[in-house]
């Protein structure tokens, strides 16, 4: 690793830790630092240690988690598809995410708030795998898979759309769930969160040399000896774990999955094996930043994150590609 | 059925093209005939051409003829804007709205709605095309100035970037002016339901001035197609050609927009079915862009109304539903590529 790349992931790691200090510090009730800190050894005011380790902590660290993991599933796309434009949601995981926690909801109207994000995951998976299967003919096309997916994600978001002029008062707490926030989010969703994003984020590292090959391309690929299907069909499952169990936790937060994998290649190049990390500390700021923020700026109304990240996220992408264009 | 060069089985461009047209003539006469109410062919004809002033002449002069008329042009217009969005772009995930134009003139409509409640709808329909020129100038002028990646790359990134920045700024506008917010999501649903003539008059300007100009660039676009190089080394001046398809695709989908409001799904897919039917020409893709993508809007209308009789069915929608699983049956069945 150059010395550039360590630099840059040294400053990140460090702007990611600021930002979880002010998370934790600051909101309805200001705490100091050195207090965090106690309240995090197990000593401290009881008062800040409720705060902190049941609303604070649990926010941050599924921010992070969250960030990360689709960070790193936007970079795997889009190699995959070998498309800039695409992220999770061209492999229908939002889509599908949301049919799944409004379907749910249909069957099931008593029980809401704890099936809604197991069933987001559900679905997500579904699609994903159902546009791989129609995509699939003697091996997967990058643009049929596209298209599949893209034109998948159409049908399911129509089909949405129907139930909701139908008119069913249920759907729209289902689809408030989707929307994009850490608000309410506790130490439940972080459970079912950490083992996949624990054992797919080092999986996915670990596969970034021939993501790189990849990148060249089927026939290169194959050239070189690589069994492309089968390292496809790894990466998709590893985009459907990753992007799927965010989705399912925190809603759906587009944005990053788009423009971290560009800022990570701005800053450090296209190299997975130093892409991947730089994208995951990306998009971990970008979410428990704009949680923050979104806590900030107008309490006690909280914004959703997935808002503020477009918001600031959008201006400073184009800031960064003209900063580029200077070079 | 010929087989081309690379052979794969495919239609000749004229028969397509004339069965395309017969469906179109089809799809337009069920429009005029059901609704709420049905009439017969022969009370068509009266109503339409003989008896203006009877019952029938009304409803279907001022209601029904209208809402064809916006259904075909705004088909016909998205399919062939998003034809040229996936040309000059090369990309296959390009349409209309990745140059921002539905972001912009949803802004514009909604920043309407909440600062002058009562504007008529036609000053409405000026400020969409407004909102739409304006956000698609500001990505073509941005990248200008931006050197990032190749070109084709960069220009959608940074449309892609913009639509997602104005959307925020919408979903803020409605967030603060709630009691707003319900006139602007009827808005944004997307619907041709009451469309009256003077919008249709703006649209037809717009359209035929932009299909005019989308027919006239399709020689070069299939250059294009190949790549910057290969364009310009036989002899396309690429960024005023590049400029010039982009006016087109604002003139084309920002009038459809301004009437209609946003409409996905057409200027995505109907420029890939046509290219699994025909091939990758531009030449071809083009005319049968519009002419599937008004088939298809137009069929949609049609169903619109008959899948909740009788209430209606948003016709964005419908489109996604139907034209969807035809969409997968072709790409199962040629596999084929887009260049």
């Amino acid at each position: 690793m150059s010395g550039r790349s360590s630099l840059v992931l040294g400053t990140l790691a460090l702007a990611l830790a600021l930002c979880g200090l002010l998370s934790m510090g600051l909101g309805a009730v200001y705490i100091r630092a050195d207090d965090i800190l106690a309240a995090l050894l197990g000593s401290g005011d009881p008062d800040y240690r409720v705060i902190l380790l049941d609303y604070r902590l649990p926010r941050v660290l599924i921010g992070i988690l969250v960030g990360a993991a689709l960070a790193v599933a936007g970079v795997v796309v889009q190699t995959l598809l070998r498309n800039g434009l695409a992220s999770p949601g061209t492999l229908g995981i939002t889509a599908g995410a949301g049919m799944g926690a409004v379907l749910v909801v249909l069957a099931l109207p008593a029980a809401l708030a704890p099936w809604i994000s197991p069933a987001a995951f559900v679905g997500a998976a579904a699609v994903a795998l159902a546009i791989y299967g129609i995509a699939y003919k003697r091996g997967v096309d990058p643009v049929r898979l596209t298209l599949v997916g893209v034109a998948l994600g159409a049908f399911c978001g129509a089909g949405i759309d129907l139930l909701l002029v139908k008119g069913d008062a249920n759907l729209a707490t289902a689809l408030v769930w989707l929307a994009g926030s850490l608000w309410g989010r506790s130490w439940a969703q972080w459970g079912a969160l950490l083992p996949w994003i624990a054992l797919l984020l080092p999986l996915v590292w670990y596969l970034s040399l021939r993501l790189d090959v990849l990148g060249l391309g089927q026939p290169i690929a194959k050239g070189l000896g690589m069994a492309v299907a089968r390292l496809q069909f790894l990466l998709l499952c590893s985009v459907i774990g990753l992007a799927g169990s965010s989705v399912a936790a925190a809603g759906t937060i587009g944005f990053v999955g788009l423009i971290c994998p560009h800022m990570a290649a701005s800053l450090v190049g296209r190299r997975h094996h130093v892409q991947l990390p730089v994208a995951a500390l990306l998009g971990a700021i970008f979410v428990v930043g704009a949680d923050f923020l979104g806590r900030m700026i107008k309490p006690p109304l909280e914004l959703p994150a997935g808002l503020i990240i477009s918001a600031i996220g959008a201006p400073y992408f184009i800031y960064l590609m003209w900063r580029a264009s200077k070079r | 059925m010929v087989k081309d060069s690379s052979g794969m089985r495919r239609w000749s461009v004229g028969w397509l093209a004339a069965a395309l047209a017969a469906l179109l003539t089809g799809a337009m006469l069920l429009s005029l005939r059901y609704g709420t109410t049905h009439y017969s062919l022969s009370e068509i004809i009266t109503g339409l051409f003989i008896d203006h002033s009877s019952r029938e002449g009304l409803i279907l002069s001022t209601v029904r003829l209208p809402r064809l008329a916006a259904t075909v042009l705004i088909g016909a217009s998205l399919g062939v804007a998003g034809a040229l969005m996936q040309g000059v772009t090369r990309n296959p995930l390009a349409s209309p709205s990745v140059f921002g134009v539905n972001a912009g003139a949803a802004f514009a409509v909604v920043l309407m709605i909440v600062l002058f409640p009562a504007v008529p709808v036609l000053w409405r329909v000026c400020g969409a095309l407004i909102g739409a020129i304006g956000s698609v100038t500001l990505v073509f002028a941005l990248s200008k100035i931006i050197r990032f990646g190749k070109p084709e790359v960069k220009m959608a990134l940074i449309g892609v970037t913009m639509q997602t920045f104005l959307a925020v700024g919408t979903q803020a506008l409605l967030l603060l002016n709630e009691s707003k917010a319900e006139q602007a999501m009827y808005w944004l649903a997307g619907s041709v339901v009451g469309v009256r003539w003077p919008a249709i008059a703006i649209l037809a300007c717009w359209c035929a001035v932009g299909l005019a100009l989308a027919l006239g660039l399709s020689r070069s676009l299939a250059a294009l197609s190949l790549g910057d190089e290969v364009a310009a080394s036989l002899g396309q001046q690429v960024r005023r050609l590049r400029l010039m398809a982009v006016c087109a695709v604002v003139m084309l989908a920002g009038a459809s927009v301004a009437v209609a409001g946003p409409i996905g799904f057409v200027g995505l897919m109907v420029p890939h079915i046509v290219r699994y039917m025909a091939g990758v020409h531009y030449r071809v893709v083009l005319p049968l862009s519009g002419l599937l993508g008004a088939l298809l809007l137009t069929g949609a209308d049609v169903c619109s109304r008959a899948i909740s009789y009788p209430g209606e069915t948003p016709v964005g929608i419908v489109t996604a539903l139907i034209g969807t699983p035809y969409f997968i049956y072709l790409a199962r069945r040629q596999g084929g590529r887009m260049s």
